[in-house]
């Protein structure tokens, strides 16, 4: 068993596919700085262009897009529609503020991803998530700490995982587990990134990815019991 | 194995697992997840978990009403920046 990138470890960027439209996906447009599926590469550069010279049917057509990726991103992160439709809008006006400053380093969609992250972290910061200081303030109470497994070998999941299942249990996760199991394990960042993101230890990313896994495995296994409990 | 001694294995094998899984590294080949059917449920089930998690969220489409708030939202600061410009 070895857990490489493609399967626990994470969906790595070199690893996850194209069409999932994440970080890793865009990443690899990065030769021509600009949208992976859209429309082609001098098009929309020129579409670029006029929207960081002031033209704003031009920005529309930057928003059409990215509007699904980035509120999907949004939703993926925050797990409300509400605050996703928030976060969407203000990551959108930012870039709006910033788009003239763009210099295409990166991917358009890379950096517009990146900027989206950091709206949604700032957002989460004001509602008192301390990423500052992770290794205390993203640890849950101790009754929300996942438990240890060393009782009897337990093999429900080793089935197919109910979907419904489990997108409740990760939107039941503590805000600082949600937050570096979606970066980790569905946008596919790494632990250096999501250190350098959260402004944590690479240490307590990986030790905070692994306590939301546990959670997760534990609200699995009691689905039935808390389902029947709603 | 003493439940005792057992208890502990798993507790020393499970502390160093995050750092195991991150490495990328062959894990079968630690002696004690090969000897121990909990652990080894428990890393099934986690790669089973992170699995399930990269298939779970599609890709979706924000409400049409977002772009004209958006719009609005664009409009109003480039008034307001326009009115600060004008006054200095």
């Amino acid at each position: 068993m070895t857990y490489s990138d493609s399967s626990i470890q994470s969906a790595s960027h070199a690893s996850v596919e194209p069409s999932r439209e994440s970080a890793s996906a865009t990443a690899t447009a990065s030769s021509n700085h600009l949208l992976p599926n859209g429309p082609a590469a001098s098009e929309q550069a020129e579409i670029l262009a006029r929207a960081q010279a002031g033209d704003s049917h031009a920005f529309a057509q930057l928003y059409s897009m990215n509007k699904r990726r980035i509120y999907s991103l949004c939703l993926r992160m925050v797990g409300s529609v509400a605050e996703a439709e928030d976060l969407t809008q203000e990551a959108f006006l930012q870039f709006h503020r910033k788009i003239a400053t763009f210099r295409g380093e990166s991917a358009l969609s890379t950096w517009l991803h990146r900027l989206a992250i950091n709206v949604v972290l700032m957002h989460l910061r004001k509602k008192g998530l301390q990423l500052t200081s992770l290794d205390e303030a993203m640890d849950p109470a101790p009754d929300q700490r996942p438990g240890r497994s060393f009782g009897a070998p337990d093999l429900i999941l080793s089935g197919a995982i109910d979907r419904l299942a489990l997108r409740r249990a990760i939107d039941d996760l503590p805000a600082g587990y949600r937050l570096i199991f979606v970066l980790h394990d569905i946008e596919g960042y790494e632990h250096n990134e999501i250190a350098t993101l959260l402004d944590c230890s690479i240490g307590n990313s990986k030790s905070q990815l692994h306590k939301a896994r546990l959670k997760l495995r534990e609200a699995l296994r009691t689905y039935p019991k808390t389902e029947a409990r709603r | 194995m003493s439940p005792n001694a057992n208890y502990f294995a798993c507790a020393t094998f499970q502390s160093q697992l995050p750092e195991l899984i991150a490495s990328g590294g062959n894990i079968s080949d630690d002696p004690h997840l090969r000897s121990c059917d909990v652990c080894r449920a428990l890393l099934a089930d986690l790669e089973t978990i992170a699995a399930a998690a990269r298939q779970l969220f599609p890709i979706v489409e924000p409400p049409d009403a977002l772009w004209n708030q958006i719009e609005l939202a664009i409009e109003h600061e480039e008034a307001t920046s326009g009115n600060h410009s004008n006054a200095s």
